[in-house]
């Protein structure tokens, strides 16, 4: 459940992106990784407390990927799709070494607050703060998340470049800005995420955000890409598929992240739109 | 003496040219300069293959660090002496076929062209689900196919030792052999590129819907680059392990396949003479750069190593040419002998204003 919880975090920044810009940011499991990141250097280096320490970790790494789009992909964004493509891998090697070269490849280990680490015992049964706390904030979110896509006016206008982009400037619509505020709510989203996910593995290194990236990923994929409500759905699936696979046959759990790939890659041959996208009319 | 024959005689000459300079570097470049040197020569396979895929028929795969896994295993499994192999299987046996027999060193060329059968034969199968993709689904297809590849040797362990990878491959892969394999991919690549193949491969880079609209058949097109540029993943990948005498997952990570795409997309998409040429540059400088990693003291200051430093280099540099730069040094032109011929004007049957094979675009 806290798996899938924050997987449909992560895979929300990829929708999002997608949906607008019709083009995948690889560079989103990156931002995760600053996330926690960030939220590891405020709390053990300006000593900030944790509640806060989060907050600011949030905007940071919203800002960055800001940065990232207004640096790497504006550019880019004319260009034949393959270039931005490409773009977008550069850019998230450049994180992921830039990473490894500032703060280094040894893993370290990031401190969950109290409330986080507390173990529960209902009858029989043990749970951790972890388990219980990441789904109820993942909920917390996603609802805020939907508040802003579709009752904000902000919101209104990030729906309509997905729709139509040309037609959106017509209007009147300052699109660079839409998209540079897209980017700053998905790269919030996948920071939260980061931090969540360092509270339940507290180990973090540069290039922690890879594989949870490509679930997630894949969730946004099986959900139906461009579609928000899908990526939670198709997050939740992913995080029990994973989980299941290592259930049923714990010899299997070599290939868990196998099983995962495979998963894309089947929805992508058989159903590519996903369980809630919408067929795309070919343009010529 | 008829153009085609000139040119083909021009050719055979600058081959030969080549293995003497080959012979002579041999001879007398150290050991350390000749391994740089054979490395940069896989890279040409391994980049020129690429590109056939990527910058010729313009279908965005991240796919080649699987073959090229495919290819080295292969050569792996077929070279490994034998008593190696009880030694590196100690934990499991090698499964039945490899655990008899192993190659003798004249059958290394064998072994790696079987490397690149393997290497084909999991781009077919790879292909055929996924040509019907476009794009960024293609893209991502091809990268999960890559990394289910990746997985499976990571925990096939009676086939792939796992993690721990293979140890001990003889280091068959001369100077001569991986140059020999670096000319023949050029040849059967640029040749195909300039043949009716090419052409439609070209056009479906440039409009698919165009394409299939003038009756090419865009899936048999794809599929064709799609194995063609596999068998050649395979044959690098083959090199590669006999050159480096162990093969393991990690060094068929997608690292690999991020520097092939830098190396392609600085010699410009879909240029072959582009490709040559970076990849062989790019494997000096990547050499040259190691000092960026190394401690430096300059005056008073000292930069302690990291590494990890000239990735980020790359990845920048990547970066920078896709805003930049981004058709490449080269663009798509080639250099051909029309080009050289008109170049330096001793073409007696009058000299072509805009030579045939380089493209103007």
């Amino acid at each position: 459940m806290s798996l899938g919880s924050l997987y449909a975090l992560l895979a929300i920044g990829y929708t999002m992106v997608y949906g607008i810009l019709r083009f995948i940011n690889f560079a989103h499991s990156d931002i995760f990784m600053v996330g926690a990141y960030s939220a590891f250097f405020f709390i053990v280096i300006f000593n900030i407390p944790w509640p806060l320490a989060a907050a600011l970790a949030v905007c940071f790494t919203a800002l960055v990927g800001m940065t990232i789009d207004r640096v790497a992909y504006r550019p880019v964004r004319d260009a034949p799709r393959i270039s931005a493509l490409i773009t977008a891998v550069g850019v998230s090697s450049f994180i992921e070494n830039l990473g490894l070269v500032t703060v280094g490849a040894r893993p370290k280990a990031f401190e969950s607050p109290q409330f986080m680490s507390r173990v529960f015992h209902i009858g029989s049964v043990t749970i951790t703060g972890v388990a219980i706390w990441v789904p109820i904030i993942t909920f917390g979110l996603l609802a805020v998340m939907i508040y802003i896509v579709y009752r904000t006016k902000i919101g209104m206008a990030m729906r309509s470049v997905s729709t139509d982009i040309e037609a959106t400037r017509l209007m009147g619509v300052d699109v660079d800005k839409v998209i540079s505020y897209t980017f700053a709510l998905g790269s919030a989203l996948a920071a939260a995420g980061g931090i969540l996910w360092a509270c339940k593995y507290p180990k973090i290194t540069p290039l922690m955000g890879v594989y949870p990236g490509w679930k997630a990923f894949t969730a946004a994929v099986v959900g139906g890409i461009g579609s928000i409500p899908g990526a939670m759905i198709g997050g939740f699936i992913i995080g029990l598929i994973e989980v299941m696979t290592v259930a049923v046959s714990p010899n299997l759990s070599g290939y868990r992240d196998g099983v995962v790939f495979l998963v894309l890659v089947v929805f992508l041959l058989v159903r590519p739109t996903g369980i809630l996208g919408e067929t795309l009319k070919e343009k010529v | 003496m008829s153009d085609k024959f000139r040119k083909t005689l021009l050719t055979i000459i600058f081959i030969g040219f080549l293995f003497v300079v080959a012979w002579l570097a041999d001879t007398y470049l150290d050991e350390y300069v000749m391994r740089v040197v054979r490395t940069g020569l896989v890279y040409i396979t391994a980049a020129v293959s690429y590109n056939l895929i990527n910058g010729i028929a313009g279908q965005f795969s991240l796919g080649p660090n699987g073959f090229m896994a495919l290819g080295g295993y292969m050569v792996a499994l077929l070279m490994l002496p034998l008593e190696q192999k009880e030694f590196v299987w100690f934990l499991q046996p090698l499964i039945w076929p490899f655990r008899v027999f192993s190659f003798a060193k004249p059958f290394f060329p064998l072994a790696v062209a079987l490397g690149g059968v393997a290497g084909a034969l999991g781009a077919l199968v790879v292909g055929v689900p996924s040509l019907r993709l476009r794009g960024d689904y293609l893209a991502i297809a091809t990268f999960g196919f890559s990394q289910i590849i990746i997985v499976l040797a990571n925990n096939l362990i009676p086939v792939t030792n796992g993690a721990l990878g293979i140890k001990g491959i003889p280091e068959y892969a001369n100077v001569y052999q991986c140059l020999a394999w670096a000319i023949v991919t050029v040849l059967v690549i640029s040749n195909l590129a300039n043949s009716s193949y090419g052409r439609a491969m070209k056009s479906i880079r440039d409009d698919e819907v165009a394409a299939e609209a003038m009756g090419i058949p865009i899936f048999k097109h794809k599929l064709l680059a799609f194995v063609v540029s596999g068998f050649f993943a395979g044959v690098a990948g083959g090199l590669m392990a006999s050159l480096i005498t162990t093969v393991s997952p990690s060094f068929f990570s997608f690292s690999m396949t991020f520097n092939l795409l830098i190396i392609i997309v600085l010699g410009g998409l879909g240029s072959i003479t582009g490709s040559t040429i970076t990849a062989f540059g790019f494997t000096i400088v990547s050499e040259a750069l190691r000092f960026v990693e190394s401690p430096i003291d300059i005056g008073p200051i000292h930069i302690p190593g990291i590494s990890g430093m000239r990735m980020l280099v790359f990845s920048l540099l990547l970066v920078l040419l896709m805003i930049f730069c981004r058709r490449g040094l080269f663009g798509q032109k080639e250099i051909s002998w029309d080009y050289v011929l008109s170049r330096f004007g001793n073409c007696s049957q009058g000299v072509r204003t805009c030579p045939q094979k380089t493209e103007q675009s």
